[in-house]
């Protein structure tokens, strides 16, 4: 009897449609997130993770109902976050249908916000949103989608968000996303050993070794990547197949 | 039949509604006792807080319609906090007193393990279960929870460890309970909500 480690795609979502940001070009369009999600159902994903990267007020409606399409369409779990500033507007995630809510800027500005919605909904619907850069020995907090530095030390923030009753961390390496150049295993571990929550491990992914190395020399509870699913490049039955057969805790489908 | 879904104001009953319908199920929101007590099988789904969960209950006047469902033999699902529920008390709410329908209480997972406990794990069948009828017994569950009833509850039927050995299966009689998610379990969770609704039509 094992706890499996959980492979997870992200669907970046703008307007209504999944995207992905290429640089110097802006965004590419890469399907609707209902048909993916319901693909990633389908071929055998641990779980499904939607964020709003427009996070305008605007869009809100929209991206409320793009969880509700795409809640429909799944019989695993669905994490939904990007730009929950409030209370009000985590709930309204919830219940659009996600089972979990992730924050990040307006954590950082008011950690009580973690604080507000663990009390409410319970610490397994909250999950911190950690962007980080690389600094000497250490690395840094960053928010508004990686563009501001906030002077804190990553896991001294990991640990202040644990405490108060975030459930979940999803770590993501500025410096490795975007890259295909794996993990940040030494990161991951750092925070997976400051604080007794799983931690989903995301930037940087390419290869099935990848995926391996962060498992077991990251110590990663889950792995996320977003645009090696989309583009086909790597099918997840595939993937969970090759980590099965090298020992890692996998579910894999029937 | 109908299933009554109990609504105490704060679970997520969407997704375990959806679940229902995709296996032919008809369901409605039992948010008044007397729709509980009209009820020929109930689900009890939950998340979140125990406090809140009790409260909600009571608020609505739904524990003693519950209670009463549960002497007279109706079948009973307990989701997750929903399983819960139905012990004495838990760690989580002290003085907070549970359905008690089960006199164990409910306990936090200690501090050596990650806590929640989030994510895909197997069972240790105890004794044969109508819920889990023809699951393999390799099969993956997605839990979600901090607390946990013991296993050494007499009506577990699987168990699950994590810090401890829980009761991931609960059956006794009509009522039945799961830790895991079944309406986040995929096929597997789909299987064993047709059993429920199998075993109760």
């Amino acid at each position: 009897m094992t706890l499996a480690r959980r492979i997870i795609p992200c669907l970046d979502v703008d307007a209504g449609r999944v995207v992905k940001g290429i640089e110097f070009e802006g965004l590419r369009d890469m399907g609707d997130p209902a048909e993916l999600g319901a693909r990633y159902n389908r071929e055998g994903a641990d779980e499904l993770v939607v964020l709003d990267i427009s996070a305008s007020f605007q869009g809100r409606a929209t991206f409320l109902e793009t969880i509700r399409r795409v809640a429909e369409q799944l019989n695993i779990p669905l994490t939904a976050g990007g730009g929950i500033r409030k209370m009000e507007e985590g709930r309204a995630v919830l219940l659009a249908g996600a089972d979990k809510v992730t924050v990040n800027t307006a954590a950082v500005e008011r950690p009580q916000l973690i604080s507000e919605l663990s009390q409410q909904f319970g610490a397994q619907a909250i999950v911190l949103s950690l962007d980080v850069k690389r600094k000497g020995n250490s690395w840094e907090a960053y928010t508004r989608g990686g563009r501001d530095a906030t002077g804190r030390d990553a896991a001294e923030w990991a640990a202040e968000a644990v405490s108060r009753g975030a459930g979940e961390i999803l770590l993501t390496s500025i410096d490795r996303d975007g890259t295909c150049s794996g993990f940040d295993c030494e990161l991951t571990a750092k925070i997976a050993s400051t604080v007794q929550v799983p931690v989903i491990a995301s930037g940087g992914a390419s290869t099935f070794e990848d995926f391996l190395d962060v498992f077991v020399r990251g110590c990663a509870d889950a792995a996320l990547a977003a645009s090696i699913f989309h583009s086909e490049t790597h099918s997840i039955a595939a993937l969970k197949k090759f980590l099965a057969e090298r020992g890692v805790p996998i579910r894999l489908s029937r | 039949m109908k299933i009554a879904i109990v609504d105490y104001g704060a679970g997520n009953l969407p997704s375990v509604e959806r679940a229902l319908w995709k296996l032919g199920a008809e369901t409605e929101r039992a948010i008044e006792p007397k729709q509980v007590a009209a009820a020929r099988a109930i689900v009890l789904p939950g998340v979140g807080h125990f406090s809140a969960f009790v409260a909600g209950l009571r608020e609505r006047n739904l524990t003693s319609s519950l209670r009463a469902a549960f002497d007279a033999g109706v079948p009973i699902l307990g989701i997750c906090l929903g399983l819960q529920a139905m012990f004495a008390s838990s760690e989580e709410a002290p003085g907070e007193a549970g359905l008690a329908f089960f006199p164990e209480e409910v306990r936090a997972l200690p501090a050596n393990v990650k806590s929640p406990h989030i994510g895909w794990n197997q069972l240790r069948r105890v004794r044969e279960s109508a819920l889990l009828r023809e699951i393999p017994n390799d099969a993956y569950f997605y839990f979600a929870h901090s607390f946990a009833a013991p296993a050494s509850a007499a009506a577990t039927v699987a168990a699950c460890d994590h810090g401890f050995a829980f009761a991931a299966v609960i059956e006794q009689g009509n009522l039945r309970a799961v830790q895991f998610h079944p309406e986040k379990s995929g096929e597997t969770g789909a299987r064993v909500l047709r059993n429920f609704l199998e075993s109760v039509q």
